[in-house]
Formats: C-alpha cells, structure tokens, sequence
C-alpha cells in the first residue's frame, strides 16, 4: 500500500483531489480504490470544456472485476484530462497519486468545497475502518 | 456463516485477496488476477477448488439412475476412470446443475458439483436416487485443487511416486486415476479443468492439501484466484452455472446442446420438455460476442438486435485477447449486427463462434 501523501483531499469514494500552485485541483482515485478495484483495464474521461458538478459522476474506471463511477471532487470545468490512459490503464495500479492522474478542475467555488473533503488521517482513519 | 476451505490459511499468508463466493471465503487473487491469468496460459497455476461439491453415489443401480438423472449419457463411459460432463435437469428442462460424473465402477460412480449450488443439488440427486436404492453420500473429508497450463502436468507428475506417476502420466483427457503424491498421500488425479488448458484436477483427502498445495508451489505452480479461473473459462467458452444458465434456461438455450444425448429409450428427467422445444425451435439461443471497442461488457447489460432485446451472461475483459468478451443470450434470429447498451451508449459488438482462445492463441475469427 502506498503512503498517502499529505497534500491530498479525498472524497469517502476513494477521489483524491490536489490543488496546484496555479489554483487548479488535479484529481483522481486513491491507492486503496485501486487495489480493491484489481487490474485496471479502461478508462473513460470527461472532455476538456465540461462542466462538472461536486459529487457528480465525470469518469469511469473499469477493472476486470468491475466498473466503478469517479465522481468530481469539487466543481467546475475540466480543464485537462490524462490522455496517457486510455492506452495504459494499469498506470493507475502503479501509480494512482502520481501518473495516474484522471483529470484536472478549474474550480468554481473551491474554498468552500473543500472544507467537505476529508484530510489524510480522515481518509486513512476511513480505509481502516472498512477493512475490519 | 461463511464457510472456508482447509486452505483458507494459505491464501491468507500469501496475501490473497478474500471474497464471498457462494458462500464460502475464497481468493479472488493473490496480487495481480491478470498476472495470474497468463501464468495459466503460459506455464502453471493452480486454484484451490475444496468448495466444489464431490458426491460418491453407491449401488447397483447407480449406473441406470444416472441414465435418468443426467441429459448426457452414462453410457459413453465404458472403462473405469473415465469422465463426462453433464447437466442435470428439472422436469421443464431447466438446468438444475452442471457437473462432471467419474465411472469408477459399476456400482461406484463419482460426481463433483458446483459450491453455490450443494444444498439444492444434493437434495435433488437424494430424492431421484431413492426409487433406485443408490446411496448418496457427499464426502467434505476431500479438498481439490486444480493445476492447470501448459507445464501443470509435468509438474504434478513429478510429485508423484514413480509407480503411479507412469499411469498418470498416460491418462486420455476427461480420464481420472489413482495415485501416489508426496509422502504417501492417496490422490485421485483427473485430466480435466475448467481454464482451456491441459492439468489435472486433483482431488485429495483434507488433512493432506496444504502439504500439497505447498509442495506444487514449490515446483514453481503459480496460485490462482477466481478471478483468474473466470477470465479463464470465459476465453476457454466455457459456462458457469448461475450465470450463463440456471433453471429459467435449458440447454438448447445456453449452448450445451452437445452434452444432450436424445440416445433412444432412455428417459431422462426434462428429456421431454427438451424435445417439444426443439420442435418448436424458435428458441433463444447464446452466442459468443466480442467487443473491438473500448470498454468491459458486463452481466446484465442489455443486447440490442433486430428480434428485439437479449442480455449479457457472462462478460469480462480478455487478458489473452486485449479487448472485452462475452456470452449472452438473445432471441432466435437475432443474426450477427448486434449492438450492447454501455451505460446508455450502444456499442456495436461481433458474434462469434467460440471458444475466444484455443492454446493460447487468438481462434480465427475473435
């Protein structure tokens, strides 16, 4: 299991959401998803110019196993989705905090959605909890 | 409760990942199920299948209770040792099971049946078996475990004491025997599998399977999980009860047409609604799709075609092949200009005759 790094926001269905210096909040799903998702095989991003709403599904992975809804962090346009995927699924099993980014959100209205997102001990107090 | 194989253990030490299958806590994969997938098709691998049901039915009359218990028929097994796979029907030609039946003697025969499906099938076999005066009797004392690949046979046999590894050795496909296996242990070694590729299933007394298990691990057996053993059997075109057939499906209805014998005289249970439905023949039919776009087809997912909707049975991604596989049913005629709804988007998909990977290898036309 990787270490959750400690500039990350998550959602409680295993999104992670980073804000970057220039403001924008790159997103995707957390180490825990993936390893209980198993093998990633495809992926379905939103196009760049959407308009997402928090909470609302703007993605799909899909392992052997199962087909999963990623749902956006915080609102927003898309600004930049990671094209590399597609392609390379499995970027995500090796990893999900880094090169397997999903996509990136201009935020509307991010002060305040953030305060709904759990901090890294939360999130890791969280994926404790459902393992017992 | 959830009940658990005397390997539950080993698979927990080796770090698998546990899942509720049918009641019974079972590995879905011990790390990477893709990883594991090609060790099969490339090498070894092998699962722990202690879950599936083996059932001893004892008596003279065991052989003519067979003949109407099972669609196939008993009769092709001639010599001791042999195998056949069979359904076992209701009286409307549903499918009650699915199941291997061994010949060991005339009034010995052995079935191994599916685990989500024990309870059912043992009260159903118990209560046909009654007019004939054939004992039933389910035998928990034995754990199995499936090696399965290209290397699975050598390896097994080279744990097997000299005298019976030369009998093993020489067993036909669907042929099951006696033998030896490490420190003395009885095994009961048969040459089939549920992967697509040639090994054995090994059926072996409890106290003796994590010895085994360890042993084969050993001589460099990958372990497996079902998630593994179900991309497997899909590529392989082969069926799983509960999901490509169950009772509201007969086997005209889900590809097992060749397991029926219509052999004359014998009277078989569902032999009848089997018959009237053929004559109708407008039935549903399965086929085999394949998916040359992006994406994972799914159990459930609804099949579009000119005769109206089908549904997804079986679906998965394809290690072997790259891109996404499938069975589903659809209805009589439906051709082969098929589309699938993917959450709301319909993708074109191909019919194709199966099985999707023979030896390894892409068949032609997948």
């Amino acid at each position: 299991m990787q270490e959750i790094p400690g500039d990350l926001k998550f959602m409680k269905s295993h999104e992670w959401a980073r804000v970057e210096d220039k403001g924008t909040v790159t997103c995707g799903i957390s180490d825990h998803a993936q390893g209980l998702l198993g093998d990633l095989v495809y992926v379905e991003l939103p196009s760049v110019g959407d308009t997402v709403k928090a909470g609302n599904a703007c993605a799909v992975v899909e392992s052997v196993k199962a087909a999963s809804d990623v749902y956006a962090p915080v609102s927003g346009e898309i600004v930049a989705v990671n094209d590399a995927l597609p392609d390379k699924p499995e970027t995500i099993n090796e990893d999900a905090y880094g090169d397997g980014w999903l996509f990136v959100i201009k935020p509307d209205n991010l002060a305040e959605e953030l305060e709904e997102l759990l901090d890294p001990d939360a999130y890791g107090e969280l994926i404790e909890s459902e393992d017992h | 409760m959830t009940q658990k194989t005397i390997l539950n253990d080993s698979h927990r030490a080796l770090g698998a990942k546990m899942v509720d299958f049918g009641g019974w806590d079972m590995p879905i994969s011990y790390g990477s199920q893709i990883e594991e997938h090609h060790a099969v098709r490339r090498d070894a691998g092998m699962f722990d299948v202690s879950h599936m049901t083996v059932v001893d039915l004892a008596g003279a009359r065991t052989r003519e209770f067979l003949r109407h218990l099972l669609a196939n028929s008993v009769d092709k097994l001639k010599v001791s040792g042999k195998a056949l796979y069979s359904c076992m029907l209701d009286e409307q030609g549903g499918v009650v099971d699915d199941l291997i039946v061994y010949y060991l003697a005339e009034d010995f025969f052995r079935l191994v049946v599916n685990a989500a499906t024990r309870e059912k099938d043992l009260a159903w076999i118990t209560r046909q078996a009654a007019a004939f005066g054939v004992k039933v009797a389910e035998r928990p004392d034995y754990a199995m475990i499936a090696v399965q690949g290209p290397n699975a046979r050598d390896k097994v046999l080279g744990l097997l004491s000299a005298d019976t590894r030369a009998k093993a050795a020489k067993i036909g496909k669907f042929v099951a025997t006696d033998a030896q296996g490490p420190d003395g242990m009885p095994l009961f070694v048969a040459r089939t599998g549920y992967t697509g590729e040639d090994g054995f299933e090994i059926v072996v007394p409890q106290q003796h399977a994590v010895a085994l298990w360890d042993r084969l691990k050993d001589v460099g057996v990958a372990p497996a999980g079902l998630g593994a053993r179900d991309t497997l059997r899909l590529e392989a075109g082969m069926n799983l009860y509960g999901q490509d057939m169950d009772e509201s499906a007969t086997p005209w209805e889900a590809n097992l047409g060749w397991t029926v014998a219509l052999d004359e005289g014998r009277d078989f249970i569902g032999r009848a609604a089997l018959e009237r439905q053929k004559a109708g023949g407008d039935h549903r039919v399965m086929v085999g799709l394949v998916m040359d776009e992006k994406g994972v087809l799914r159990h459930g997912q609804r099949v579009v075609t000119a005769r109206g909707d089908g549904e997804i049975l079986s679906g998965s991604f394809s290690p072997t092949l790259g891109k996404s596989i499938a069975f589903a049913r659809v209805p009589a005629g439906a051709g082969d200009a098929l589309q699938v709804d993917i959450r709301g988007k319909l993708v074109p998909v191909r019919v194709v005759k199966y099985p999707f990977v023979r030896d390894g290898k892409a068949c032609d036309g997948v």
